[in-house]
Order: C-alpha cells, then structure tokens, then sequence
C-alpha cells in the first residue's frame, strides 16, 4: 500500500525528520487560505497522486504570489496527471498540497527499502538528487552509496558517516545529516514500511536538510497493525476492480488482453498467462482464486473478469489438491447460474478427483463450457475461442 | 535416499488443535509422517489426533525428541513461534502460514540463523519426501517415489511439476516448496547441493517467478557446483512492472527481477529452461534420456 507526499510528510514530522511546512487543500480557494497560512512570498503547488515524476508531468510548479497559488491549483485540480508511473490514461488530481518555498542549495537523493538477499534494511543516498534513481543505478552506480543495517542493532552513527562521507558532505554538516537518517530508518522501522524514498532530499542556505518530497510504500501484510497507516489508504488511488475483488478474497489484476484467467495460486496463475502468451494469445488478467475455489468465489471471479469488455474467452485453470476437483467443477456449474457468463469458458480441472469432475461438466450440457485436458490443451482451446475459431 | 526429511524424522505442529493445523496434521499423517505431538499454549497436558499436547516446544522436544517443527500459528504470532522452535533446539521449521509481516520473518530469520535452525517458508506449502514424510498442505498422491528433485516457489506449480514428471513416467525423490515472501528460509542455493550430494535425485526441476534475485544466485551456483541437469521455468514473463502478482515477493521493481533476466541467468549457467509451465514434464524426460 502507497500513501500521498502530504502524508508521509504528516509521519516524518512526528518524527522529527525536517520537511517543509504545508497544507493539503481541495479547492483553488483552498490552496490560497493555505498560502496564507504558511506566509511568505514563494509557495509550490503540488499534485497529490501515487506516481512519481509529478514535477515533468506538469503537476508540480512553483507561485510567486497567492493569485498565482489560485490560478496554479484551478489548472493542476482536475487535471489528468501523466507521468512515466502513471501509464497514458494519466490519474486524477484531487488535491494539492501547498508548500512553503525552499532555500535550495544542493539536492540529494536518500532512500531505504528492504534487501531481499541480505535480509535487513538497506539506506541508499546519491548526489544525483532529482533523478530517477533507477537510472543513476544504471548509467552512474558508482554514484550511489549504500549501507546495509542489521535490525538487530538498528542504525548507527557509523551508518550515517559512511553515507555523509560518502556524499562528500563538509565535516560540520554531518552531524544534521546523521540525525535526519537516524530518524528516517525509526520511520521506516515503526511502520513497517516498504519503501521510503526522499527525492530530492535538500540542503538549505543555512546547512540544514529537508525532505523536500516523500514517497512511502508499506507491507501489506503488517497493516493490521498499523492504524495509523491504514487510515491514509486512499481508496480512490487503487483499481476499483482490484479492491472489489480484494473484497471477496480474490487476487486480480488487470492486463490489457483478452483471454481471462482464473487460476488457483499465485504461481500457476502466472504460469497460466505465461502458456496463453506462449500459445499466441494474450491474458486479461491475473486471478488468484485462492485455496477454496467455491461456487461464490468462481462466480464473484467471472463477474470481475467480465467487467473487462476486451475479454473473449475465460481459462479456469484449477489444479486441485486438498481442494477436490468434482467440488470446483460443481462450484462451476453454479456459477453460471448465479452470474451470466457470455463468453466461452475452456475448464481445465487436474488433481484430486479430475476424472469425476469431467464427468460433472460434459453431464451438465452447458453449451458455453469447453473442458481441456492439460494446461496447454486448456491454453491453446481458450486462445483460438478468443480469436473466435 | 532424500533431502532433510524422511521417514525417520519427529515432526512437532505449532498450532496443533487449530482448524487448519488439526486439519492438515491429520493429512500427514495419514501420509505416514511421524506427527509426534503438537504445541498449543494454554491446552498443555490435552490429547489430540492421538497426540500430546504441550505448552511449550521445549517440552514437547523434550518429552518426544522432534526436531522437525510444522507451523500452522495465525500471520501475528509466526515470529514468535519461530524463535520458540529455534530456542528449543528445532533443526527444522516449516513455516505454513500466508500472510506474516516482512519486518518479523527478518528478525525471526536472524534469529534461527543465529541458533541453527533451518527453515522452510513462509507461505509455502511445505516439504514432501515421496511416499515417506510429508511436512505441509501438499495433496501427496501427486508424488509418486522418482528421482527427481523438486524447488519451487509456488504451491499449485508445483503440483503441476510434479504432475507432469510422473505422466512421463517418472518420480520425485523431495519436492520442497521455498515460499514466494520477500525474506524466505531455505532457498534454491541452499537446497540445490542438497540435490547434487543425494544419489537417488538424478535431475532437479526449480520452479522460480519474478521478483528478487534468488534465482540469479542460483545460476551462478548451478555453473560452479552442480553436475546434474536442471530443468527450469520462471512464472511471470507476462507480468506488469510495479504489480504485486499475488505473492508478497512477486513484483517486478524498476527493471530488476524480470522473467527474462532470470531464464537468461540460468541458460547461460547450463539449465533446460522452458518457456512454457506446460513443457516442464517433457523437458525432464528429455534430459533423463541423456543420462
């Protein structure tokens, strides 16, 4: 789960890692009250959405007086914000948040996420702030310094020197720096976050670091217990398809082909388009249908893939273990009572129980449903009924 | 001959009278594994399956020498139970359950690190040696007694393995289910020298998806260490960058943990790898013909 800058920002300042100060507002009108609240003579007019590379997409800019706050806001509320994380469709702006100006003198880039293969946090920091760090990993690692921290001892000094040093920063700037990484790894560590990245992370006139923007990702696994967190969800920044079918224990995501796929497990659900891919076609989806694969759940999974009007043919690909493939199969045949199916749907039942499940779906007489024997007679049967053969 | 488990081996359930631990306890041992008891706090001193209960798994340990430990606790209490089996002298945890935090498996993980344990997991379903112990939530008739060994990150791929290698006439010798989480236990590097040292397994199929880089890591190992064939398959070559599929571990970041950068790793290392999960059983009689 990702929450907005504003948001992030609201979590840094409990923690005492230095942001700018700024208010989020919803209306032009807002965004002027909010300016005036913050004083001044120089503000930024951000675009709140879950993507990066606002300020390109034109959803960052910066207003020199509060008229212009008005007229920036009016332009960016509203707007649908493109950027290189969005996809050509664009999102939503719903709200701005609107800062105070900053003394920039010299822009970082400092993040942290987990190391799969070492297993602890690693913080990432680089001189090239305002890039995407993908791309200085990429053309200029050697511009990156990382440091590795155990959670077991937590974040150290010696952490923050290696970076500051690192970073070639001047010897009396870094004690700020330790104590802003310090604080920002306490962030990360008492929300079970994902992922933090500060881009650009700033030095001002005086010597001091701000987080000029903030972008926070979490686990979703520890949200339970993360009130707090869950609270910043912003429902509105998510696939409406993906949370309805969160709802019914589903997991679903949108592709963009158009062969739909209902598959039990993560593995052999990728699998499943992977072989539709293989076989010349192209997937819908991806659909977990998770362990049980009732009646309820292989309806509910119908409707969400039938959402999609690009869907020509449906794979259901089960393999049953503990769960019994004449049960799947039943739970099939009731689905297409619940929910109208108009598709061809192509059943490939394996595991416990798969010969008496063929026997339940070829008794049934339901014209639209093809069965399959294996998992590339089901792709290659769902790939040709969506291309109509 | 197997790998880690086998008839021989005490297997202790963390979550024992539970719905899903009772559940599938008695699927083991149906199997024929040596459930030897179980833990769940607060019921020590109780009966169940036929089994004792116990407080603690130094008890149970204790009163029954398990070393084998199954964990079926709810996503909260997974780190605790973990560190408790480790604390107790467990040799081996198979961790069962979906849905525990990042931030607990990586203290829980450093923590049996630092007592040697091994663990299995989590969000897995488990580890089975072929008609002799089964240790998770697998259906064990798929897995017929064979010589080919078995890595996967995902449960029903590898029953679809499975099921394939024994249509072409073959078997399995273990097949272990490491987990699709973002910090696991026993990955490829470590379980495929298992496989190389073990006489009975004479090819090894791994099943990898997107996301990290264990499968990089076992290229590199693949081409310094193991004699054996490999059949390979990675799930996802079809999957969006950015989007979890599923799995907790199964994201694509930037242009990190693709299909391709993997399945490219392992054909260079030497491995059979097949573009399709259909062509897994075919690959495997393909390269046991050479043999």
């Amino acid at each position: 789960m990702n929450i907005h800058e504003y948001q992030a920002k609201e979590l840094f300042k409990k923690y005492n890692v230095p942001t700018p100060r700024g208010h989020i507002a919803f209306s032009p009108d807002e965004a002027v009250k909010a300016a005036q609240e913050l004083g001044g003579s120089i503000w930024v007019v951000k675009a709140q959405i879950h993507a990066g590379g606002r300020g390109l997409g034109g959803g960052v800019k910066l207003a020199r007086s509060t008229q212009e706050v008005h007229d920036l806001a009016k332009e960016i509320l509203g707007m649908q914000l493109v950027t290189h994380q969005t996809g050509p469709e664009g999102k939503l702006v719903q709200k701005v948040y609107i800062e105070e100006g900053a003394d920039i003198k010299k822009e970082y880039y400092l993040g942290l996420l987990l190391d799969r293969a070492l297993e602890m946090p690693i913080m990432m920091a680089s001189t090239e702030g305002g890039m995407a760090i993908e791309d200085v990993a990429h053309n200029t690692p050697e511009k990156i310094i990382k440091v590795s921290i155990d959670p077991l001892t937590g974040f150290q000094s010696f952490h923050g020197r290696k970076l500051a040093f690192g970073l070639g920063l001047p010897t009396e700037e870094i004690g700020a720096f330790i104590k802003f990484a310090s604080a920002l790894y306490k962030v990360y560590m008492d929300h079970d976050a994902e992922m933090i990245e500060i881009n650009p992370l700033v030095k001002t006139g005086d010597g001091k670091f701000l987080a000029l923007d903030a972008k926070m990702g979490f686990d979703n696994n520890a949200l339970y217990r993360q009130n707090q967190v869950n609270e910043m969800r912003d429902l509105s920044e998510e696939e409406p398809t993906e949370i309805e079918a969160d709802k019914y224990g589903l997991s679903y995501i949108k592709l963009d082909g158009n062969v739909g796929c209902m598959v039990n497990g993560a593995g052999l659900a990728m699998g499943t388009m992977d072989t539709i891919n293989y076989e010349g076609g192209k997937p819908a989806n991806f659909l977990d249908v998770g362990g049980s694969a009732s009646a309820e759940t292989v309806a509910k999974g119908f409707d969400i893939i039938l959402k999609d009007p690009n869907v020509k043919a449906i794979f259901v690909n089960i393999f049953g273990g503990i769960v019994r493939c004449d049960r799947v199969a039943n739970g099939i045949i009731e689905a297409t009572k619940i929910t109208n199916v108009n598709v061809p749907v192509i059943v490939r039942l394996d595991g416990t129980n798969a010969i008496e499940a063929a026997e339940i779906l070829n008794n049934a007489g339901i014209a639209n449903i093809i069965a399959a024997t294996d998992l590339a007679d089901g792709a290659r049967k769902a790939v040709a009924a969506a291309k109509g053969e | 001959m197997s790998i880690l488990v086998n008839k021989e081996s005490k297997v202790i359930v963390q979550g024992f009278t539970g719905k899903e631990g009772s559940f599938h306890a008695e699927q083991c041992m149906a199997y024929g594994t040596q459930i030897v008891g179980g833990v769940t706090p607060g019921k020590g001193g109780q009966v169940h399956l036929g089994q004792p209960v116990f407080n603690t798994v130094a008890e149970a340990v204790a009163a029954t020498g398990a070393t084998v430990s199954m964990i079926f606790v709810p996503p909260a209490f997974v780190s605790d139970a973990v560190m408790e089996a480790a604390d107790a002298g467990i040799s081996l945890a198979v961790i069962i359950t979906e849905g525990a935090p990042v931030k607990d498996m990586m203290f829980a993980k450093a923590y049996a690190v630092k007592k040697d344990m091994l663990t299995i997991g989590p969000n897995c379903p488990g580890i089975i040696t072929a008609d002799e112990c089964k240790i998770g939530i697998m259906p064990g008739f798929i897995f017929k007694k064979g010589n080919i060994g078995l890595i996967s990150k995902s449960g029903t791929l590898t029953y679809e393995s499975a099921n394939q290698v024994v249509k072409e006439g073959f078997g399995i010798t273990t097949a272990v289910g490491i987990g699709g989480d973002p910090i696991i236990g026993l990955s490829y590097k470590q379980l495929l020298p298992l496989f190389e040292a073990d006489p009975e397994t004479h090819a090894i199929v791994m099943i990898g998806e997107i996301g990290g880089d264990l499968e990089i890591q076992a290229a590199a190992y693949i081409k310094e260490h193991i004699t054996k064939p490999v059949v390979a398959f990675i799930a996802g070559q079809t999957a969006p960058a950015g989007k979890r599929m599923g799995h907790a571990g199964a994201i694509i970041s930037g242009s990190a943990g693709t299909a391709q950068e993997k399945m490219e790793a392992l054909e260079a290392a030497g491995v059979t790898v097949v573009v399709s999960p259909a062509d897994i059983g075919k690959a495997i009689a393909k390269v046991m013909a050479t043999l």
